[in-house]
């Protein structure tokens, strides 16, 4: 018996001085699952660089604002930005590091993606069960070329309060009164109509599978599995069709501002190619965590030097130039000299 | 001397360790009352018992919540998996039972309790990509169109056919649950004394009548208290159905019709629940299933103590 304790000793003694050696500085995130791929992408080109390894735990976006909160984690990631007097009121600063898109998805017997124009007036009509037909006169009116089916729409959202729903609604309240005065906007909502998918995966699945349906989704999730995504018309009148480059064209236009610690949902942008449903995933800090923040800072200061390329792999858009300038001297102003 | 005194050390730490043990079960339940009543009490504050309780509008975005349509979906969906599973589970112990012969009963044995063994997200992806399909395309267009169609049940099955309902969840939950009532009742149909079957038979009893008269009222309670355990499992049962549910908070008429359950609520909306009255309510659901699940729980263990004691004498 005591040969068995003096051996567990040992054993135990051996590995923990075997952590101390191999101790790394680690970097503790919590949040948003949208940016979960593109992080721990980074932190991993990262680590073998600067030797930091990132504890990221992808909980929701909601769990990273409540983590943050309570001061347990380095940084909180939220696909939605909290307003200025939010942040204030928890000692909190706030910068986007990665912008992602959503995309209308349909099936409809013989339409392929990119192929379909839709607008944000008829979007608003059929998730409000207002347009219930695919040949409805509006829709008809945007395809004359096609030949739509007289087939009910099935409308398909998400179940699970997610950030893509809250950037779906916000594009909604944006340019539909009636969508704002009968449901707003937020990670859940009230939907007037339609059957409820959890996750991308499951919004994807019950498109696929259910004929003359339309969906939403991230655009990443999108092409990875086929999905046939729509053109959309933009505030500036053009059809567009969802791509990088109408993305970039996004989040080149959106007027992200350090004074309003970035606080912008950047659906419609303004730019003449850009893609009207789109939003940045976004960073928290506690402004009281000087050494954690420093810590992060020089994390997303490598990811936007050297990240542009992974984010582009992994079909995410990274921040243009002027913006990733403008949040170094946001964090220079807020006391982080990383 | 000395010897004994050891040996009653020994046995009063023998003693509070199991008692230690014991009491770690009570504290931890009134760990988890005080943790859900505490961080629930924004939401006790804002809408009362009476009216959380009654209250159909969950409406996150005007920061307005009721529970109503989650308690009628956690009841409905309950109330259908053991319409489902009870007469399976009874029909399958008595298969195994009484009219299998022996090489079959092991098999099927083992096979029940691999279902019972199987964790429920794995029924959750299965319903999701496997039965709902099915449901959608086959089962459920069938009803429509055979009991839709007649007076009093008709509206039991109106509406399009998804896969994404209560009829699905059902299913999956019955599914799940028959593991325990059939497992139970088969032991206890195994309880009924050899001697009492041969003498039914003896006088000529078919297998029906022995079953019926013979063994299904000497294991009623057994029958009982299974049906009780399911009931315990599918109150609570999360991931198998917050996939195949819709998150749906509407009172909703036809099995047709997506739902919510107080679990599936959770499920999907306590990661990305943004305001502090939000994620109180969801702990006020949470509160609420507790205690539904500990009255029901307390009234089915009440009757089985009744009727124990009923057939014990």
């Amino acid at each position: 018996m005591k040969r068995v304790l003096k051996i567990a000793v040992f054993v135990l003694a051996g590995m923990l001085s075997i952590n101390q050696a191999f101790a790394v500085e680690t970097l503790n995130g919590a949040g948003s699952s949208f940016a979960y791929p593109i992080y721990s992408a980074w932190a991993y080109a990262y680590q073998k660089v600067a030797g930091t390894q990132l504890n990221y735990q992808s909980i929701g976006s909601g769990g990273g604002i409540k983590q943050i909160t309570e001061r347990t984690v380095d940084f909180g990631a939220s696909d939605l930005p909290l307003s200025p007097a939010d942040l204030k009121k928890s000692n909190l600063i706030q910068f986007p590091a990665v912008i992602g898109g959503v995309v209308p998805i349909v099936n409809i017997p013989g339409v392929k993606p990119d192929q379909m124009r839709l607008d944000s007036q008829t979007m608003c009509g059929i998730y409000l069960g207002d347009i219930k037909f695919w040949d409805d006169a509006q829709i008809k009116a945007l395809n004359p070329t096609m030949d739509l089916p007289h087939n009910e729409i099935t409308v398909v959202h998400r179940s699970d309060g997610s950030g893509t729903t809250a950037i779906f609604t916000n594009y909604l309240v944006q340019t539909c009164p009636a969508w704002k005065d009968k449901v707003g906007t937020g990670t859940s909502v009230n939907w007037p109509v339609g059957i409820g998918g959890k996750g991308s995966e499951g919004v994807a699945n019950y498109v696929q599978s259910t004929g003359y349906s339309i969906g939403y989704d991230e655009f990443a999730y999108a092409q990875q599995n086929n999905l046939t995504y729509t053109q959309l018309k933009n505030p500036a009148g053009k059809f567009v069709s969802a791509k990088s480059e109408t993305f970039e064209a996004a989040a080149k236009t959106a007027n992200f501002d350090p004074k309003d610690d970035f606080n912008l949902m950047m659906t419609n942008a303004k730019g003449k190619d850009a893609w009207p449903i789109a939003g940045g995933t976004f960073v928290l800090l506690a402004k009281d965590k000087k050494a954690a923040n420093i810590k992060t800072a020089k994390f997303f200061n490598w990811s936007f030097t050297h990240g542009d390329a992974k984010a582009k792999e992994l079909i995410y858009i990274p921040l243009p130039k002027s913006l990733k300038d403008k949040i170094r001297a946001y964090w220079k102003a807020n006391g982080i000299h990383y | 001397m000395d010897n004994s005194r050891k040996h009653n050390y020994f046995d009063l730490l023998f003693a509070s360790v199991t008692a230690v043990a014991s009491f770690t079960v009570i504290i931890f339940i009134i760990g988890i009352v005080a943790v859900l009543f505490n961080e629930s009490s924004l939401a006790i504050g804002r809408f009362g018992v009476v009216n959380f309780l009654t209250s159909t509008v969950w409406d996150p975005v005007k920061g307005i919540f009721g529970a109503a349509t989650t308690i009628y979906g956690t009841v409905v969906t309950t109330v259908f998996a053991l319409l489902f599973s009870i007469p399976t589970a009874i029909g399958i112990a008595i298969f195994v039972t009484e009219i299998a012969p022996n090489f079959l009963k092991t098999p099927i044995g083992v096979a029940i309790e691999l279902l019972a063994a199987i964790p429920s997200i794995i029924y959750g992806m299965w319903g999701l990509f496997t039965l709902a399909p099915i449901m959608s395309r086959y089962v459920e267009p069938a009803l429509k169109a055979s009991i839709g169609k007649l007076p009093y049940l008709g509206f039991l099955f109106q509406g399009n056919p998804m896969g994404i309902d209560l009829l699905t969840a059902s299913s999956i939950l019955a599914i799940m649950i028959i593991p325990f009532t059939a497992s139970i009742a088969r032991d206890s149909f195994n309880l009924t004394p050899s001697v009492v079957k041969e003498s039914a038979y003896a006088i000529g009893a078919t297998r029906w009548e022995v079953v019926k008269n013979v063994v299904l009222p000497y294991s009623k309670l057994g029958i009982f208290g299974g049906a009780a355990l399911s009931l315990g499992r599918a109150l609570g049962e999360t991931m198998a159905v917050a996939f195949v549910l819709g998150n749906n908070h509407r009172i909703a008429t036809s099995l047709l019709d997506a739902a919510s359950t107080i679990t599936v609520s959770l499920a999907n909306e306590f990661t990305e629940a943004d305001t502090d009255l939000y994620l109180s309510s969801l702990y006020y659901l949470a509160l609420i299933l507790f205690v539904m699940s500990f009255v029901i729980l307390a009234v089915s263990k009440y009757f089985l103590l009744k009727a124990e004691r009923k057939y014990s004498r």
